[in-house]
């Protein structure tokens, strides 16, 4: 074989490796998506929506635990949401490249892909431990600890694609730096500051780890934050793994729900970044 | 135009003031936020060295080498899921990157372009899909059929094979430190794949159609031209997506078999960090409690490491690039 | 190629007429005197809005403006001529204190806005800018609707009744002569008109706070013709209420807008007179050469 051949084959060899592979990981997805359609759809009914958590052998459903899971999400992005901001917008628009802006923005990007259990840990020893009782607050606090690095990242991008020329334009009219960035720079970065806010809530409605030292569960309907409070991922971990059909059963049902919740925040948060940039 | 041309003719009063005072409280305000995701990260570490510091001072040393962990007569070393973190990781790394190459590859210089994107938003979603599914469809469906099919075959083949094939070995049973890997590696693969995507997308045209124009193959332009040109982003990329896999809990306490014995049979069930805690923490106080705690702390600062190569790689390249352009 | 160093020489008036007698073309000395005296003129502008002195720009360390000193005079368009990077635009972004946005950027000398100091330590930039307006090269609408842009400038410092910000926003729209394209339209988005009519709006929104020097940094380079006939015609429409300062490397634009013309080159200032005598009669060479064509 000449050189010319050799080189051929490893190329159509490797080329059609990487074709192999690609289809290998879109078949895992459909593997993946299949199981959980087929499986949840058939326990999702009226009951899952209506009902509390079952004990074991009788029928119910999840109401309590989809309340305790918006809850929760929308209290850690309530609180995460305007701490990512002001944080993203001081690396944006005051910090530059100081020492101390360059250290935030690492330390930011590392809590970003930390692992969520250590923030469960870290919130269980800050707040559960001295109270003495897992609470609803304790996940919320948790999940926003999740929160504000993914605000704080899409923030500061976002507000940095905003023309230097606008703010100058509005500084030129003699506004100070405060209504420049409110009345301004936010409004330009609108829909790219909110697909923040939605990917980072996707990020932690299918969180698990941190809630099982912090919210845990509740077997009944509780919509007292400052106790344990029912939540999806936590019911999905413990029904999955139970030893009774029903439980399993709910489990996935549960498992449909959450990450077609999941789906539709990524592909909301996508249509938003996309709807602006095209205008 | 009269009335209009009257009202300029008066002076302008400046009745507001200029917002000095505005400008440093929010200046101040923004200040205050920012530093608090250093605060953030400091309590963590200091909160977590001092919950964990009975076990550090009890055990010393040994802590980290020894691999009894013994809740009855409180003996605790964090031997095995400290391995059983670092070999899932390291099995999925092994898996996860060559495929993730391989779709990148694809995505960019194969697929026709009505297929790239279709291909390149399934592959996100495969990332956004939440980790405990992962566990549940490893546990359920995965597990048992590469324990049927896949696992004999292995151990009957690699198993015989000298010095590795003590690897291969271990009971049918499906859930398994090599399982765990295997689920891991399918939930980091998206997240390389896209930064890879990403990282051979920038390539300048020009690069590769010079390289075609020598009479390079697809393969070659591939790895002799867009490889070394992305090096440092593709480091940065494997870097983060093995900082993910190392502290994935999920997933892995669903499909590893929480077995706290040493075995060298990657078949066999074994541990991590993040699974264990998953295990045991609601059940366990005192000293255990601080020793989950230790391994916790231990499990931050691993990932806090890989995490900082990760970022110091892709701000190599990123001030490349930007010496690049000027 | 003319170094640095001649160019360095002051424009004191003895140098300017040696350069001006080895033009050659005034041999007559009636003819000089004349001229001579058009130049005192200048040099004694009637009133003057800014005055600056000694004015000199750092990037960092990098000295990007040597000793500026020149007068501008009290309603009159003065226009700022030069290649790319002479610093034009730079002395421009002074006299609002753009500058100060950035971190490292310093000022040396004074700039006297009437009787004050506007590099002074204590000044109140936001009010300074209020009282010195720009319009930039390219159009900035701001992202809300043509009235809001407009009523933006207006609102940070005045309480206006919804009645007079109509008022207001209507003579300012009108001033800037885009009132009849966009009086059925002011809730619409900014981004929505074109080019010209942006450009336009922005004038409309500097002048809107009635301010007392407008900027106008290359504010026809992003247009086509017909706007850009607009926007001048517009700048010769508002001399009679505002000082205008005016950057642009359109040599034509200068000479039909302008008053007043200054030529700079390589950070320092070379010539500064009436505008049909630097276009006419240029005392230097250097100015002769530019507007020639010969460089730049």
């Amino acid at each position: 074989m000449s050189k010319y051949q050799i080189r051929k084959l490893v190329n159509y060899f490797n080329l059609i490796a990487s074709l192999l592979v690609t289809a290998l990981g879109l078949f895992m997805l459909a593997w993946i998506l299949s199981v959980l359609f087929s499986k949840g759809f058939q326990y999702i009914n009226w009951s899952v929506f209506t009902q509390m958590t079952p004990p074991p052998g009788s029928n119910g459903g999840l109401l309590n635990a989809i309340f305790g899971t918006l809850v929760i999400t929308f209290f850690a992005v309530l609180i995460g949401t305007p701490i990512g901001i002001m944080a993203g917008t001081y690396l944006s628009e005051f910090g530059g490249n100081s020492r101390f802006s360059s250290t935030v923005r690492f330390i930011n990007d590392v809590l970003l892909s930390a692992p969520s259990i250590v923030v469960g840990v870290f919130v269980y020893t800050l707040i559960v431990k001295p109270q003495g009782h897992f609470s609803g607050w304790a996940g919320a606090i948790a999940f926003a600890i999740l929160v504000i690095p993914v605000v704080v990242r899409t923030t500061e991008d976002m507000l940095k694609l905003v023309p230097v020329q606008l703010r100058e334009a509005a500084a030129a009219l003699g506004a100070p730096r405060y209504t420049v960035t409110l009345t301004i720079v936010y409004k330009a970065a609108l829909s790219g500051m909110i697909t923040g806010v939605l990917l980072a809530t996707a990020r932690i409605m299918g969180e698990t780890a941190p809630l099982l030292f912090t919210a845990l569960n509740n077997q009944f309907w509780s919509s007292n934050m400052n106790q344990p409070m029912a939540n999806m991922p936590v019911v999905i971990y413990q029904y999955a793994l139970s030893p009774y059909d029903d439980w399993q059963n709910l489990a996935w049902a549960a498992a449909l729900l959450i990450t077609l919740s999941v789906l539709i925040m990524n592909i909301m948060a996508r249509y938003t970044l996309k709807g602006s940039s095209s205008r | 135009m009269t009335t209009l041309e009257s009202t300029h003719a008066k002076v302008v009063k400046k009745t507001k003031n200029s917002g000095v005072l505005g400008d440093r409280i929010f200046k101040g305000t923004a200040f205050f936020f920012a530093a608090m995701v250093l605060v953030v990260l400091f309590g963590i570490m200091l909160l977590l060295l001092k919950e964990a510091w009975p076990t550090f001072a009890h055990f010393g040393f040994g802590f980290f080498y020894h691999s009894e962990w013994d809740v009855v007569n409180n003996k605790f070393g964090a031997l095995v899921p400290i391995v059983g973190t670092l070999v899932t990781s390291l099995i999925a790394i092994i898996i996860g990157v060559p495929v993730s190459f391989g779709i990148a590859i694809f995505i960019t210089l194969m697929a026709p372009t009505w297929m790239k994107r279709p291909v390149g938003i399934a592959i996100e979603l495969l990332a956004a899909v939440p980790s405990i599914i992962y566990g549940m469809w490893g546990l359920f469906y995965f597990a048992p059929w590469f324990a049927n099919s896949i696992q004999p075959m292995m151990t009957s083949t690699l198993g015989n094979a000298p010095i590795i094939g003590q690897f291969f070995q271990g009971p049918p049973i499906g859930v398994s430190i090599f399982t765990a890997g295997i689920v891991l590696a399918i939930m980091i693969i998206p997240f390389i794949a896209s930064v890879m995507r990403d990282m051979f997308e920038v390539v300048p045209t020009a690069l590769k159609e010079s390289a075609y124009a020598m009479g390079s193959t697809t393969w070659e332009v591939v790895w002799k031209v867009i490889l070394p040109y992305t090096k440092a982003g593709v480091i940065g990329g494997i870097m983060l997506g093995l900082g993910r896999a190392l502290g994935e809990t999920m997933a892995v306490a669903f499909v590893v078999g929480n077995s706290l014995e040493l075995n060298t049979g990657l078949f066999y069930p074994g541990a991590t960090i993040a699974s264990i805690m998953a295990n045991e923490f609601n059940e366990a106080s005192g000293l255990h409690m601080s020793s989950l705690i230790a391994l916790a702390l231990i499990l931050f600062i691993i990932t806090f490491l890989v995490l900082s190569i990760a970022k110091w790689f892709l701000l190599r390249l990123e001030k490349a690039q930007e010496g690049s352009k000027t | 190629m003319t170094t640095a160093s001649t160019m360095t020489e002051e424009t004191q008036p003895n140098s300017r007429a040696v350069g001006l007698k080895m033009s050659g073309a005034l041999k007559e000395s009636g003819e000089r005197a004349a001229l001579l005296e058009k130049i005192d003129s200048v040099r004694q502008i009637e009133k003057a809005k800014l005055k600056i002195n000694d004015l000199s720009f750092y990037y960092g360390k990098f000295k990007a403006l040597h000793n500026v000193t020149m007068q501008i005079p009290d309603k009159q368009v003065t226009a700022f001529i030069g290649p790319s990077g002479c610093g034009k635009s730079t002395l421009l972004r002074i006299f609002n204190r753009m500058y100060d946005l950035y971190p490292g950027q310093t000022t040396s000398g004074d700039i006297m806005l009437d009787d004050q100091n506007i590099l002074g330590n204590n000044v109140d930039v936001n009010l300074l800018r209020a009282k010195v307006g720009m319009v930039f090269q390219k159009p900035t609408p701001f992202p809300m609707s043509i009235y809001d842009n407009v009523a933006f400038g207006i609102r940070l410092y005045e309480s206006l009744s919804k009645a007079d910000l109509d008022e207001r926003v209507e003579w300012a729209l009108q001033r800037a002569a885009l009132w009849g394209e966009v009086k059925d339209k002011l809730n619409q988005s900014g981004a929505a008109l074109s080019g010209g009519q942006q450009q336009r709006l922005c004038i409309a929104r500097g002048i809107a706070v009635k301010p007392e020097v407008l900027l106008l940094d290359e504010p026809t380079s992003a247009l086509d013709p017909i706007s850009t006939t607009k926007v001048e015609e517009l700048v010769h429409e508002l001399k009679s209420d505002f000082t205008i300062a005016i950057v642009t490397h359109n040599m034509q634009q200068a000479a039909r807008v302008s008053d007043f013309t200054a030529f700079m080159y390589l950070g320092k200032l070379v010539e500064y007179d009436q505008t049909d005598v630097i276009f006419t009669n240029p005392g230097r060479k250097e100015t002769e050469d530019y507007i020639t064509g010969r460089f730049g």
